[in-house]
């Protein structure tokens, strides 16, 4: 229903003054305010780039090309490879990510002392605070046989030298495995924070009716939890799409071991830098774009991330 | 409720706007054109107004920041930026990108830049996104014919596109054969001269003296730009803008088979020549190798290498096939790139000249091979002393300056790139080089295709 307006409540003549402290309009120009900053930024850095990437797909040295671009791109012998790459590396760290960061936050949660909930929460959240390029610069050490502090498990998996640790077939899970110790403290804090929401009315609930740690994890905690594990799918699969540090950083460290076209971004930075071809580059990043936000969609309607309550 | 929906249309309405408006102004600005290139000038290049007395900016390694200081210290009038950057190595590509976005923008560019890429010249010669290419030829009347020819013969070969010079090489890194006379002599060895002995060689080391190495497979550079490119392997050519490789030529087909050999009889080893499990298990097993002349600091005087003491490391003839001319490889050697936009066209000769043949940097401080021919005489001289090498050094390393083979190509892209991608995973998994040589042959006319170039077959 329409709030009537204050004037026509006192059926005087509004005074500017009254109007001003207008509850309604005084919080909507707050939250402008508080948004502003987050709009203008997404126009300068999200939008407009967008828009410049959709012109220079579409058209070559101006002139409008169809799909040209796109089609050579596609023919490309680096692109399917690289397709295929990140899409290994999404399904293992995807489900990776999703297992196990639910699993810690479940056991983290149960934890009777508080203090060992707050110090496992931290330990969780401490590798985060490494930036992307240096942890991977840390993890450089760790996957090199001879010189890692864990050279005797590299070994027993028959890793005898940095060429065979990062070959080809090992780096979805390499990378998984990175993203998961830089990435996955802070998504533990916050499911954990998520498990407190849940009302205490439904856990107690839950317990009355007999329902065991199991039990209520399964039929109460996880349900509960949905638009959250879709929100974490969502910014999993946007930064999985978009795997680039870990690689180039890998293949420098490497001399070209793990070769400089492995993800689909490093692809398209190279058509851009490498091959001054920017027009392929942004039929790179669309159809990347395409794709993220048609698995994002996916996350979005099947978690409910946009049903209220 | 509606005059909710109201006013979150205006103000939808006049985000649209902003952000058409914004749009526009971006890509009418991303859409300008810069000036093209030309040649109307007696340089070889449109040089750009010239402001008298301007500071000049210098991009370097780390390594080559002695150079600047030694300059900035003999001329301390002329005002010079130095920023470091990684000197493009390991294929970074980290020059082209930022020379790329300069030319996005229209401005910006640095002076002069080092780089240790030696075919950086086939992209740098080029006008992109319609602004003139970044390297300035240097042998179109810019700098004097005298002090050009005072190069080795073929240094400047990498940087010639179509019979103009577009950059100065700093260092060579012609490959000549090491070796441990001491070891040789404990065992009664002869040191080999060509490709042929020295695989015998290694039957008999590997059967007398296991655990003795002959040379490294595990990095890129030796495997490509030491061995293929030593063995005159036709695997990286280019003609004008066609590229070839053959990886079934029988020079090619010979070094497959000679590599292959010797790492199944364990005298080459899979450890890269910078791994410390290489120290580790090579100090003082290492009879000897082909390799760049770098390989001196890098691997022979450096203690935290193979630290080999005085009076027993050696260099001889690079190897060659039996009854073939010498024709040796190369790894790396650096080169200096003069930007066709400075706006201090003296300063930057200035520096270019003194960079690459001044004493007080080639001689004195310089770690590698000067390209410069006076200053290589002066600089071998100056290693030859004290007594750290046997045999006739000086006299090898001159000579193998001038023995590159010269049928290698300076495409766009590097040769160790599909050598890292496909051999070396492959001999790391206990794979031969011969059962991936198509795939590596593959893999490099792929490169070459994507780069522009035509690939002959």
């Amino acid at each position: 229903m329409e709030a009537p307006a204050v004037g026509q409540l006192n059926g005087r003549r509004q005074e500017p003054r009254t109007r001003r402290k207008n509850p309604n309009r005084a919080q909507a120009r707050m939250g402008y305010t508080f948004s502003a900053g987050y709009g203008i930024l997404l126009i300068l850095f999200g939008l407009l780039p967008t828009l410049y990437a959709i012109f220079l797909a579409f058209t070559h040295e101006g002139a409008f090309a169809g799909l040209d671009n796109f089609v050579r791109v596609f023919n490309d012998y680096r692109f399917w490879p690289a397709v295929q790459h990140v899409a290994v590396y999404l399904v293992i760290w995807l489900t990776f990510q999703t297992i196990f960061v639910v699993l810690l936050a479940l056991i983290v949660h149960a934890f009777g002392a508080r203090w060992l909930s707050v110090s496992t929460r931290f330990v969780y959240y401490i590798p985060g605070a490494l930036a992307g390029a240096s942890s991977v610069m840390l993890w450089l050490f760790i996957l090199d046989p001879s010189v890692s502090p864990v050279s005797g498990i590299l070994r027993a998996l028959g890793l005898d030298s940095f060429v065979e640790t990062v070959s080809i077939e090992n780096l979805p899970v390499i990378f998984t495995i990175i993203a998961f110790w830089t990435g996955a403290g802070g998504w533990i804090v916050i499911m954990y924070g998520a498990l407190n929401n849940i009302s205490q009315e439904v856990m107690e609930a839950a317990r009355v009716d007999g329902a065991g740690t199991v039990k209520t994890a399964w039929h109460i905690q996880l349900p509960l939890m949905r638009k959250w594990i879709s929100y974490m799918g969502i910014m999993t699969l946007a930064a999985g799409t978009q795997l680039f540090v870990e690689p180039r950083i890998l293949s420098q460290a490497s001399k070209g071991v793990v070769p400089g076209d492995y993800s689909l971004n490093q692809l398209a930075y190279l058509y851009a830098f490498k091959q001054n071809d920017f027009n392929g580059s942004a039929a790179i990043s669309l159809i990347l774009l395409v794709v993220a936000l048609g698995l994002a969609a996916f996350f979005v309607f099947r978690g409910g991330l946009f049903e209220r309550e | 409720m509606a005059t909710q929906q109201r006013r979150f249309t205006r103000f939808a309405r006049t985000i649209a706007v902003a952000v058409s408006a914004a749009a526009l102004i971006a890509l009418s600005a991303c859409s300008g054109g810069g000036s093209g290139g030309g040649d109307d000038s007696e340089l070889g290049f449109t040089p750009a107004e010239q402001v008298k007395d301007s500071p000049i900016t210098v991009w370097v390694d780390a390594s080559r920041e002695p150079a600047i200081q030694a300059f900035q210290a003999k001329y301390p009038d002329i005002d010079v930026n130095v920023e470091t950057y990684d000197g493009n190595a390991s294929g970074s590509g980290s020059f082209q990108t930022k020379i790329s976005l300069f030319d996005q923008a229209g401005e910006g560019w640095p002076d002069v830049v080092f780089s240790t890429q030696n075919n950086d010249a086939s992209w740098a010669s080029k006008e992109t996104n319609g602004q003139q290419a970044f390297a300035a030829p240097v042998n179109k009347g810019w700098f004097d014919q005298d002090f050009l020819d005072g190069f080795t013969p073929g240094s400047l070969d990498p940087l010639t596109v179509d019979g103009t010079v577009y950059g100065l090489r700093n260092d060579l890194a012609q490959s000549v054969f090491w070796y441990d006379q001491s070891l040789f002599d404990q065992f009664g060895y002869q040191v080999p001269t060509t490709w042929e002995e020295y695989e015998q060689l290694s039957d008999k080391l590997a059967a007398e003296h296991p655990g003795y190495i002959l040379g490294s497979v595990g990095d890129s550079f030796l495997g490509m730009l030491v061995n293929y490119w030593g063995a005159q392997a036709p695997v990286f050519q280019l003609d004008g803008n066609t590229f070839s490789s053959d990886v079934t030529a029988p020079n090619s087909q010979k070094m497959t088979e000679l590599l292959d050999h010797m790492v199944a009889n364990g005298t080459l080893t899979k450890d890269s020549v910078f791994s410390s499990d290489f120290v580790q298990k090579y100090q003082g097993k290492a009879l000897g190798m082909p390799g760049p002349v770098w390989f001196i600091g890098a691997l022979f005087q450096n203690p935290d290498s193979l630290n080999v003491p005085a009076g027993q490391i050696g260099a001889s003839t690079p190897l060659h096939w039996d009854g073939e001319d010498i024709g040796t490889g190369n790894v790396g050697g650096g080169t200096w790139f003069a930007s066709s936009h400075t706006k201090n066209l003296d300063a930057v000769k200035t520096l270019m000249e003194f960079v690459t043949s001044a004493d007080e940097y080639q001689v004195d401080l310089a770690g590698g091979y000067p390209a410069y021919a006076s200053a290589a005489e002066k600089w071998t001289a100056k290693q030859a002393t004290g007594g750290y090498f046997v045999g006739d050094f000086e006299k090898t390393i001159v000579d193998a300056a001038s023995q590159v083979w010269s049928g290698w190509g300076y495409p766009d892209f590097s040769a160790e790139t599909a050598y890292s991608k496909i051999v070396l995973p492959a001999l790391a998994s206990g794979k031969t080089i011969e059962s991936v040589a198509p795939e590596w042959q593959q893999e490099m006319e792929n490169e070459a295709q994507v780069q522009g170039y035509t690939i002959a077959k």
